[in-house]
């Protein structure tokens, strides 16, 4: 394993040799004395695995394909944002905007996810051991958004699709977010996830419910009027 | 016999004709008037202003022998590779969705064929967009649809669309016509959906944010390509100001007559800032910060011909952006077309609904029947023949102010044709060495 100290070296180069593992080398690194540095391993394109030992600052694995990024730590706002692939795996908790448009792979968070988790998601899974904050999967677009804990006010608000799991309580549903029927095909989903994600110990699917779009906010409709 | 001559009837300024029709379709439709383009009512605009030319204090540059530049470098700040234009006049972002592929290609080959830029907009970079533009501006917006670190990998430069010119405040809008499969497909939206996009970033807010954001971008592409920030004419002397603190090397600046896809009639007409009025606070926010020709300046906003392209830049910008004259020049709006027009219900010159997909020029739709229309090749090159023409006046003008290079125009080359448009340039009201204002603050 290939270290790379932060607090010796500076983030350029830091990530360009995270960006430059040649994809199939399956390398693995460790970064040290991340002290909540922004944009840590972000970009990364290349089937190997990293460590961040400590907690991080903003938009960590930033745009992540491929790779596996583990944060000992905690993770500030845009954890995994617009990630398409791979899989980043907090220790800690997250802050705002964890998972934010992400296209794909797996983000799990171990700890509790502050606001907005997964807004605008666009097919990512998300998989958040604790807790998530208000505003969670706003206009979320794609993907399943699994939360062990209890959810906050205005989940799943104007989303137009995206699947949301809730085992706990959510304190509200957005607008145009409803309950749905949790179908055999959704617990095939949640079982895969829960697994994935090392939780699968901790829940079972048939805690879980489901919630969704109730697609009323497709197009425009002046008895929707108080909506927009 | 009562023989009292009646007075002419006499309709009320406030209640005019077309205020009582909007009144009457919002009584039918009970939801607001969406349109494309920008604000239609008369604002002070570069038409308030005229060149001086020389004079026995200035001398001329001889046309056609004396070489006036137009080439300018756009993104020298921090980028590695900053874009180098032949001309100062760039390509506005318009998505494909919001147009045709066609019209998308023919913005390409004539911003190649006159040696610049395009850019792409919601909904993210096509494959055949890539191909057709030598230079190409990826816009990074709020909605995020199709983005990814390949297609940012593959861009000259990056644009973060904090705000828009027609709508500063306001997200993305494409309605249910335009959302074709493909369109649905690269904007992982279901089919005939009304999108609205969201009007913030997702994963910022303010300044502080942007900064980092901007280094996240930087370190995904290797601090190679330019970071633009493309802001509304909102506050331009503070939003340039920050847009400079959080690491921008260019700032584009909309103002309102910059045209929209599709946006609330009201948001358009009643939101934001002359293109005019943006510029002096902007180029003083540059100047403040000793940033001016450091950090580039590109205005966007109405621009129509090369006098407004050498008084944009006599003003301190480094070049201009056109959205709607690129359009006119691929063919919208042409007469030629007026029996179409009229079917949809309205006439050439002021076709707006954009966001219905029916434009008969094929271009601001995804009907694929209706984009067959336009020769993207044919269209390209009058969109490179009116690129070309307005270079041509605007080298034209600068020599005439004695100037070998359009970026070395000054507002001492100017004055103001009316008090309006005296204060907001800053330049005299003419025949005076009044400027309104001066003095009293920005």
């Amino acid at each position: 394993m290939q270290t790379l100290d932060l607090a010796a070296t500076n983030l350029r180069d830091v990530n360009a040799a995270l960006q430059q593992a040649e994809t199939g080398t399956n390398e693995s690194f460790e970064v040290i004395n991340p002290r909540g540095s922004h944009a840590i391993a972000v970009g990364l394109d290349a089937p190997i695995e990293v460590f961040v030992r400590g907690s991080t600052g903003y938009y960590c694995a930033g745009m992540n394909q491929q790779a596996t990024v583990n944060v000992v730590g905690s993770a500030g706002p845009g954890v995994a944002e617009n990630m398409m692939s791979g899989k980043v795996v907090i220790e800690g908790d997250a802050s705002q905007y964890a998972g934010a448009t992400a296209h794909g792979g797996l983000l799990v968070i171990k700890g509790n996810a502050s606001s907005r988790c997964g807004i605008s998601m666009k097919g990512v899974d998300i998989v958040v051991h604790g807790n998530i904050g208000h505003m969670s999967a706003f206009m979320a677009q794609a993907g399943n958004l699994v939360v062990l804990g209890d959810a906050g006010d205005a989940l799943g608000d104007s989303l137009y699709e995206a699947n949301i799991f809730v085992r706990g309580k959510v304190k509200s549903l957005g607008a145009d977010c409803i309950e749905k029927e949790m179908r055999a095909e959704h617990i095939e989903i949640l079982s895969r996830l829960l697994r994935d994600a090392d939780a699968a110990e901790d829940a079972d699917p048939s805690e879980f419910r489901r919630y969704g779009s109730a697609r009323k906010l497709y197009n425009f409709d002046i008895d929707n009027a108080g909506a927009y | 016999m009562d023989r009292t001559p009646p007075t002419h009837p006499v309709k009320p300024w406030t209640f005019d004709d077309y205020t009582n029709s909007y009144i009457r379709r919002a009584a039918a439709t009970g939801i607001y008037d969406i349109r494309g383009g920008g604000a239609k009512r008369r604002v002070p605009h570069f038409d308030d202003l005229l060149f001086l030319g020389a004079s026995m204090s200035r001398y001329p540059l001889e046309g056609y022998r004396e070489k006036c530049e137009t080439s300018v470098s756009l993104g020298t700040r921090y980028a590695k590779n900053p874009i180098e234009l032949d001309i100062p006049i760039t390509i506005a972002g318009m998505s494909f969705g919001a147009l045709s592929g066609q019209a998308k290609e023919a913005l390409g080959r004539g911003a190649n064929a006159a040696g610049t830029s395009t850019t792409t907009g919601d909904g993210g970079m096509t494959p055949e967009e890539r191909g057709h533009s030598n230079k190409l501006v990826y816009q990074y917006l709020p909605s995020r649809y199709g983005m990814n670190p390949n297609d940012l990998r593959k861009a000259d430069a990056i644009e973060i669309v904090v705000g828009q010119g027609a709508k500063p405040g306001g997200g993305g809008m494409l309605l249910g016509q335009k959302i074709s499969d493909r369109v649905a497909e690269m904007r992982t939206l279901p089919k005939g959906i009304d999108q609205r996009s969201a009007c913030r970033h997702p994963d910022w807010t303010g300044p502080d944010d942007l900064e980092i954001k901007i280094l996240e971008l930087r370190e995904i592409t290797g601090w190679k390509v330019p970071i633009y920030v493309k802001v509304g004419g909102a506050r331009p002397y503070f939003d340039t100001t920050l847009a400079v603190k959080a690491g921008a090397d260019v700032v584009v600046l909309d103002g309102m007559q910059g045209g929209t896809a599709a946006t609330q009639d009201v948001f358009i007409e009643h939101v934001g800032q002359p293109t005019l009025a943006c510029i002096r606070p902007a180029v003083k926010a540059l100047q403040d910060l000793d940033m001016h020709r450091k950090v580039q300046l590109v205005l966007s906003g109405g621009i129509r011909t090369g006098a407004d392209v050498a008084k944009a830049l006599a003003l301190g910008a480094d070049a201009v952006s056109i959205g709607t004259a690129a359009l006119i020049a691929l063919g919208d709006n042409d007469p030629a077309l007026e029996e179409e027009y009229q079917k949809l219900g309205t006439t050439a010159g002021a076709y707006d609904d954009w966001h219905e997909g029916r434009d008969p020029a094929g271009i601001t739709t995804q009907d694929p029947e209706l984009a067959k229309r336009l020769d993207p090749v044919a269209a390209g090159r009058r969109l490179a023949n009116y690129l070309r023409v307005m270079t041509l006046e605007a080298q034209t003008i600068a020599r005439a102010c004695g100037k070998n290079h359009v970026l070395n125009l000054e507002p001492e080359d100017l004055c103001a044709l009316t008090v309006e448009a005296a204060a907001m340039t800053g330049v005299p009201l003419a025949g005076t060495s009044w400027i309104p204002g001066m003095g009293q603050g920005e």
